[in-house]
């Protein structure tokens, strides 16, 4: 077994306003994972907003700034590697790392308007990244039990898009989060939907376009035996999950399949409780998963 | 003692009306060796070339230097003027007074100033001019044609009617290549076969031909006029002089379960097998990949047995030929991409997912299901098919960021076939942009739209998948307010982007040729020397330097043959002699030249081997290198890298650059 030694192990963690609010539980079982297996995140000291949503619609260098300033802190902070668990939070990081160090002239700019130093070096972790880095190397000893289920790993559009930014290695046919999926003994199935979009942002003002379009994922993945559909990014996860009523109405049909984030499903085979996991905390009943668990043999 | 002439050109008023001419030529004539200098409205006219003839013959002039355009210009106007004086005309030289003087600066003293030293370089530099000789090399008067497809056989054919000797070599076991798998071709839809066949026999009963199959180059020596040529002739295991194309071997063979690649994958062929029906030579060859025989170490014989005149041979080997031809021609053709190129597009898993080559097997009567469009899956008369144009093509992300050109044409005739044959059936094109430059190219374009109701959709297809036995392709109208766009097809079909030969790399290689980033060969010049390489000598036909179109393919066939029959239109070719050479001493020295050999690795042409310079009684003296004329463009990489100055370019030795160069400092 390789041991990863603690004291050069230093990974920063961005929770963004998600992951403070409505997907507690993403982070919460996030570092109950992480606890299990002695890896210890380290919150960016006075973080502040990614700019997702809005910034990068109406300022382009706003857009760059806000996540640069995050990204200086942690900096500042000796950190040189970042854990962003959320979608959009990544693609903002991810997109402004990657102007501030293709463009000098950018990067300067940038640097006065938040009157902070750059460094170029730190490295932006998805969660699958670094689950794959830090949770891998150590997990077989903690996993108790099997997650004997089919699961739907989706992952949405923004950790696939752009190329640039991309944190996935086949852009059209991603197979990160899958991989993590059989780790934890569940079968990961091909589906159509993978990188389809959920609706996102429009969960507010559109609620019938992302019935519309999260109705389709819900529907191909029930319609391809999934017992499970796994998110990684807290905006796919509240659409999937919270708007099922009006997806209901659309598809004229009552999908019952549970979605859980990435990191909860993990937790689920390393014998950690659904309620550190924070598995009541979702719409539609999460026992499915929680019942399918067969235990592993010592 | 030098005797320079000087002619300084006014060129009307191109040159004169910045630079100050007169005073020029009266500067110039003060420098030390000129003996003569002059200028004059037009130098090129009739009665300027007549002012150089008489002042060189007056004046006695050793060497001249004139002073207008550029050497690209009238160089050769000049030099000929010269000869017809009675001196080499390589003790012509031009200095460029206008596209580097007066075209580019404004009129001034300084612009004169610079005109006056530049004539000053070129005056030191005429002083070591030395007579030189044009280089006469032979011509081997036979082409070599590599590739058997349409490419092939038509700069074959030409060069074969020329009356000139072509040797053909193909690596597969019959000529004919796509063209022989196409089904229909546009913009007549006359059959391919039909029009391709009688050509394939022609190459095969032409007295001038010899043609290899189962044949590659296995490498190349030797210089425009005298390429020598290691042709690889694969083991056939059957006796092409025996055997009478019967097919009874291949109607025995118990390996009947091979992906026929004629067939693209959609049958099956036998370990002993003949291409298709119509092959050329119709003769079979063995597998050795599959043939039980080979991989199961001498199990079955069954061929052997049953054929009746004996011409089944497992024990042939690959056999090596050399042959030595004056010019080459690659016509090695293209590839196409497949259905297992694309991820979105279920990574070729999907069976009725298929490529443009695919649906051209379907619809050709010679296919596996005899002409009728059926789909691979389970055979049945697709409903609807939905074509998808630019698959991969014209996509930076895919890394092919070129047009593969002949899509647009070829889905718009697939589904103009596939309505043809099925009324009722719906087609249904993606398309980016419809590409239809050629005769009557647009016009059957729109023949598919408005005659065969063939439902064109401007937009790109986003991912394709499998439900309930459909596939569902997932794509845009962006003509329609770029409405999202779902269609339940029963058959897919990709125009998947044309890419080079996956052999096409290692053979630019052993030819020197040089290729783009997507192994495509390169032309000498992409608009004035479009079917020539860069290496002299060696021409390029067809989808090998870009993809295209029968027609266009088969014109570039016939330049590239025109060229080659130009070169054999004497037996001796003549050449500048620009070229670099090793000095030459009297003994004991014989060179100054250590034999270090590091211009022969620099060479990009492959034009310096090793000398070994000998007594009389053959014992050796020394080793050198030597330039062969016939290979060296000039281009002086050699000198550069020569660590004692033993070698030159000739026309720009050292000594003349060095005098020009200081004539230049000494200004």
């Amino acid at each position: 077994m390789q041991t990863l030694d603690k004291k050069y192990m230093r990974i920063g963690f961005y929770p963004g306003c998600s992951l403070e609010g409505s997907s507690k539980e993403y982070c919460d079982s996030l570092f109950a994972v992480a606890e299990k297996c002695n890896v210890t995140l380290e919150e960016i000291k006075d973080w502040n907003c990614c700019g997702a949503s809005a910034a990068h619609n109406l300022n382009h260098e706003l857009a760059i700034a806000l996540p640069a300033r995050t990204l200086a802190l942690a900096g500042k902070q000796g950190l040189t590697e970042i854990v962003v668990p959320c979608a959009a939070c990544y693609s903002r990081m991810a997109t402004s790392k990657n102007e501030i160090s293709s463009n000098v002239a950018t990067r300067q700019k940038i640097e006065k308007h938040i009157d902070l130093k750059l460094s170029a070096d730190i490295q932006i972790l998805t969660v699958f990244e670094f689950l794959q880095k830090y949770i891998f190397p150590v997990v077989d000893e903690h996993i108790v039990n099997k997650l004997n289920q089919k699961a739907a790993c989706y992952y949405g559009c923004l950790y696939s898009r752009p190329k640039e930014t991309a944190a996935i290695e086949q852009i059209e046919n991603p197979m990160e989060m899958d991989v993590v999926m059989a780790k934890a003994g569940a079968t990961p199935i091909d589906w159509a939907y993978k990188t389809e979009c959920c609706g996102a942002g429009f969960t507010m003002s559109r609620t019938d376009i992302v019935a519309k379009l999260s109705g389709k994922i819900i529907e191909d993945a029930a319609d391809r035996g999934a017992e499970s559909i796994i998110v990684a990014c807290p905006m796919c996860h509240v659409n999937l999950d919270m708007r099922r009523p009006e997806i209901k109405k659309q598809l004229n049909k009552d999908i019952n399949i549970p979605v859980l984030f990435i990191t909860q499903a993990l937790g689920l085979s390393m014998g950690i409780s659904a309620d550190r996991l924070g598995l009541n905390k979702h719409y539609v009943p999460t026992d499915k998963v929680v019942n399918c668990m067969e235990k592993l043999e010592a | 003692m030098a005797r320079i002439g000087v002619f300084i050109c006014h060129c009307g008023e191109n040159i004169s009306a910045t630079v100050d001419v007169a005073k020029v030529a009266e500067k110039a004539g003060k420098l030390s060796g000129v003996a003569f200098s002059v200028d004059y409205k037009y130098m090129c006219s009739d009665p300027g070339q007549t002012l150089i003839i008489e002042s060189i013959k007056k004046h006695k002039l050793t060497g001249i230097v004139v002073a207008a355009c550029s050497p690209r210009m009238h160089e050769g106007t000049f030099r000929k003027a010269a000869e017809k004086a009675g001196i080499n005309p390589y003790l012509c030289e031009m200095a460029n007074i206008r596209e580097q003087v007066s075209w580019v600066h404004p009129k001034s003293d300084a612009t004169t100033q610079k005109a006056l030293d530049i004539v000053r370089t070129l005056v030191e530099k005429v002083k070591k001019n030395v007579a030189l000789f044009p280089i006469k090399v032979p011509v081997t008067k036979t082409a070599l044609v590599i590739g058997g497809g349409i490419a092939g056989i038509q700069s074959a054919l030409d060069i074969a009617n020329a009356g000139h000797q072509v040797i053909m070599v193909e690596k597969k076991p019959s000529i004919g290549g796509h063209m022989s798998q196409l089904s229909e071709t546009f913009p007549t839809l006359d059959c391919s076969q039909c029009i391709l066949t009688p050509r394939m026999v022609e190459v095969a009963q032409h007295p001038n031909i010899t043609l290899y199959t189962y044949a590659e180059v296995e490498s190349v020596s030797g210089f425009v006029g005298n390429f020598d040529v290691k042709i690889r002739m694969k083991a056939k295991s059957v006796d092409m002089k025996k055997c009478t194309g019967c097919g009874a071997c291949s109607q025995k063979c118990p390996t009947k379960k091979i992906p026929d690649e004629f067939n693209e994958g959609m049958g099956f062929r036998t370990a002993i097998y003949s291409p298709f029906p119509q092959a050329v030579p119709n003769k079979p060859v063995i597998d050795r990949d599959h043939c039980s025989w080979f991989t199961k170490g001498g199990k079955c014989g069954l061929c052997k047995k049953i054929c009746p005149t004996g011409a089944i041979d497992y024990e042939t080997q690959d056999e090596f030929i050399d042959v030595r031809v004056g010019a080459i021609i690659t016509a090695t053709g293209f590839d196409l991409k497949h259905a297992d190129f694309f991820p979105e597009y279920g990574y070729g898993q999907f069976k009725d997912v298929i490529d443009g080559m695919q649906f051209e097997r379907l619809a050709s009567a010679s296919g596996p299901t005899a002409g009728e469009i059926r789909r691979p899956s389970d055979g049945k008369i697709p409903e609807k098919i939905v074509f998808v144009a630019c698959a991969g093509s014209r996509d930076k992300a895919k890394g092919i960021e070129y047009c593969s050109k002949i899509c647009c044409m070829y889905t718009a005739k697939h589904a103009m076939l596939y309505k043809h044959k099925n009324h009722e059936g719906k087609a249904y094109v993606f398309y980016m942009d419809i590409r239809a430059a050629g005769k009557n190219y647009d016009e059957f374009v729109r023949r598919a739209i408005e005659d065969d109701d063939v439902n064109y959709i401007r937009g790109r297809v986003s991912r394709i998948y499998e439900k309930n036995g459909k596939l569902i392709v997932k794509g845009v109208d962006t003509l329609m307010n770029s409405e999202p766009v779902e269609i339940e097809a029963d058959m897919v079909v990709l125009a998947t982007a044309v890419v080079a030969n996956a052999g096409a790399e290692s053979l630019a290689q052993k030819l020197h040729i040089s290729y783009d980033q997507h192994h495509f060969f390169s032309e000498a010049h992409p608009k004035l020397k479009p079917v020539e390489t860069n290496t002299a000598g060696i021409m390029l036909a067809g989808a090998c330097q870009s993809a295209k179109d029968i027609p266009e393919t088969v014109s570039q066939a016939s330049a590239s043959a025109s060229k080659a029959i130009g070169l054999f239109s004497s037996s001796e070719m003549t050449r500048e002699p620009i070229v670099a050479v090793v000095n030459r001493q009297g003994p004991p020295n014989f060179t100054s030249c250590t034999g270090c050999l590091l211009c022969m690795e620099v060479c990009p042409y492959h034009a310096i081997e090793k000398e070994e310079i000998k007594d009389r009684a053959g014992n050796l003296i020394k080793v050198a290198a030597r330039v062969n004329a016939g290979l060296c463009q000039g281009c002086g990489t050699c000198v550069a890298m020569c660590r004692n100055k033993s070698i030159d370019i000739q026309g720009f030795t050292n000594d003349q650059m060095m005098s020009e160069v200081m004539a230049m400092l000494n200004s």
